[in-house]
């Protein structure tokens, strides 16, 4: 059995910045549990002399002219944001009152 | 011709009339956008129609066809399609099948987008999927689930569970899909359809909404093989915005699929069938159906051989490895900055704490699940054991398939271990959820072209099943010609289409809904 607490899910959410509920903490403990051990055997064929295969069909040196091409306006650009002020994105507080 | 009549024809049969001048696609499309209006509230096959727009390019195209330059026409102008969520559309809403992109209209198409306008076909609308592509039911969907033509109480497959049931209940004659784990070929195989995940690079993958970009595969999804292959044509080929793209320049599919349909088309194909993906965990008319397909293609001149892939065993364990990271990075994007859903906690907060509350809003269980399980497995102290060997194991299933294509010239699989399950039944259990992809998933990994057809319906339930050819990369045009003559074999034995037997949709009359 994989030792997966529900501190490290809590963790793991910090980092990937989702505000999980308590409930959803304790129900992803123990679906990550079964899934980490289910996927675990990956290491039981993994030798170290094996090459890793980062991508099914490498190409090398895929580079472009460099010139301007299309680019999108800055109108373009904003136009999904939740919020935009003066022709930029407009976030919220980036420090906090302990920062 | 009736809009009755307009919807049942193929692709190639309605491009064919359109060329002939015997219908318009303005015609077409309406009877499409009728059907629409008829099935779809039981269906939910699409979540957006447009059509507005779609009425009007039509008649633009019947314009252009009156003209001095209704010559210069491709070979699917004026057919209407219907566009998976997760492409980028610029005149549509492009959600992903997530609320965290609700409403959200991308400032540019996706490259394939922009081919088939280019090509003029009609896009009708844009199709349901599971949450950014995670899953195989359209359960996921953050706006409620499609429904299998079959039987509405089952699932149509996912991720592409809209596309393909556009096509089988005959709201569209095609459909773009997505496929990085088998979100095009399951959906075909549930649905009595056909889906085509080309090879790794053949088609752009720009402005489709990453999910894991090593694996992701933009393709065709219809009822013939024939009309996939037209579609293909439509779609591939090198993108220089998408550096993954390959820069080979491609045989036409449409003529392999033709090809296929010639009298001694299989004559010495050499057919591998994997043992690993046989057997054990196959319901008993899947495998009879298989079997009996297998035979066909034998009868036909095709030599069929057992092929070992002993570390296809491993391959569900690395993909559920990869794809969550890849995923866990690629979702670092809605960060409720740029685009999309923010959501504000009570009393304000800084932007991390805006886009934590914005993220567990605009996520679903699933995509949550796999974020959190991706950036586990690149976490610091598991990365080499998990990611790691993830990576390794995929450098032996690519030396399986090496070895099986030594010898075979196509590898067969079932599309799906099973037929379509009911809504529901394995919504709680994300494990069993995962293993529908277990004969899919390979061909992902090692970046290799596959195709699934419809082979018959098992006979303990009535419903569809698929088979899966699998070929090395750049050979698409190979299992165009194997598809389309076993397409072939099989119509003629059945005496017309498997989805011609599919059962009546009750249909709403227009605005009674």
């Amino acid at each position: 059995m994989s030792e997966i607490s529900a501190e490290q899910v809590a963790h793991l959410a910090m980092l990937a910045r989702i505000e999980l509920s308590p409930e959803e903490i304790a129900s992803l403990t123990v679906e990550l549990g079964s899934i980490v051990d289910n996927v675990a055997k990956v290491s039981a064929v993994a030798t170290p002399d094996l090459p890793a295969t980062s991508h099914p069909i490498p190409l090398v040196n895929v580079f472009r002219p460099d010139v301007v091409g299309e680019t999108l306006t800055q109108e373009q650009a904003l136009s999904g944001a939740p919020e935009a002020h003066d022709g930029r994105f407009r976030v919220s507080a980036i420090l906090g009152e302990e920062q | 011709m009736t809009s009755t009549d307009l919807i049942r024809l193929t692709a190639a049969e309605l491009a064919d009339s359109l060329a002939a001048g015997d219908v318009s696609s303005v015609d077409a499309t309406r009877a499409h956008l009728d059907r629409i209006d008829g099935v779809d509230g039981d269906i939910h096959a699409f979540l957006h129609v447009a059509r507005d727009a779609a009425l009007a390019r039509a008649g633009e195209i019947d314009r252009i066809r009156a003209s001095e330059d209704g010559s210069s026409l491709g070979p699917l102008a004026g057919v209407p399609l219907a566009i998976k969520d997760v492409l980028c559309t610029l005149d549509m809403p492009s959600t992903a099948g997530s609320r965290i992109l609700e409403g959200w209209i991308p400032p540019y198409d996706a490259t394939v987008v922009r081919k088939i306008r280019d090509a003029h076909l009609v896009p009708l609308g844009k199709t349901n999927m599971d949450e950014f592509a995670m899953g195989s039911s359209t359960e996921h969907s953050a706006y409620g689930p499609t429904r299998n033509p079959w039987d509405l109480d089952r699932i149509p497959g996912g991720s592409g569970g809209g596309s393909a049931a556009a096509v089988s209940a005959f709201e569209a004659p095609l459909a773009l899909g997505s496929d990085t784990g088998g979100s095009i070929r399951q959906p075909a195989a549930v649905t009595g359809s056909v889906g085509m995940k080309p090879t790794y690079g053949g088609v752009s993958r720009y402005g489709a909404i990453a999910l894991a970009s090593s694996l992701d595969q933009v393709g065709p999804v219809s009822r013939t093989v024939l009309d996939s292959a037209l579609l293909h044509d439509v779609i591939g080929g090198h993108d220089p915005r998408d550096s993954t793209s390959i820069p080979d320049t491609w045989p036409s599919m449409a003529d392999a699929a033709r090809a296929g349909q010639r009298e001694g088309a299989l004559k010495g194909m050499r057919v591998g069938v994997v043992k690993q993906l046989t057997g054990d965990g196959f319901q008993s008319g899947v495998t009879q159906r298989f079997t009996e397909a297998l035979a066909v293609l034998e009868s036909a001149g095709a030599e069929v051989v057992e092929i070992s892939a002993p570390n296809f065993e491993y391959a569900i364990a690395a993909y559920y490895l990869i794809l969550p990271a890849e995923a866990s990075s690629n979702l670092a994007k809605f960060d409720s900055v740029r685009f999309g859903l923010r959501v504000n906690p009570p009393g304000g907060g800084t932007v991390e704490q805006v886009m934590s509350a914005t993220r567990d809003a605009g996520f679903g269980p699933e995509v949550k699940r796999r974020i959190i399980l991706g950036t586990y497995a690149l976490s610091a102290g598991y990365y080499d054991a998990y990611y790691g060997s993830a990576q390794k194991v995929r450098t032996l299933i690519q030396r399986d398939f090496d070895n099986a294509f030594g010898r075979v010239d196509v590898l067969a699989t079932p599309s799906a271990p099973t037929t379509a399950f009911r809504l529901g039944e394995k919504l709680d259990d994300p494990l069993a959820m995962y293993l529908n992809d277990l004969t899919t998933i390979p061909a992902n990994l090692a970046g290799v072209p596959g195709i699934g057809l419809p082979i018959g319906l098992a006979p303990e339930d009535g419903l569809p099943v698929g088979i899966q050819f699998m070929a090395p990369a750049r050979s698409d045009a190979r299992l165009y010609t194997v598809g389309a003559a076993l397409e072939q074999l099989l119509e003629e034995s059945w005496g017309g289409s498997l989805l011609s037997r599919a059962p009546e949709l009750a249909t709403a009359t227009v605005g009674g809904r």
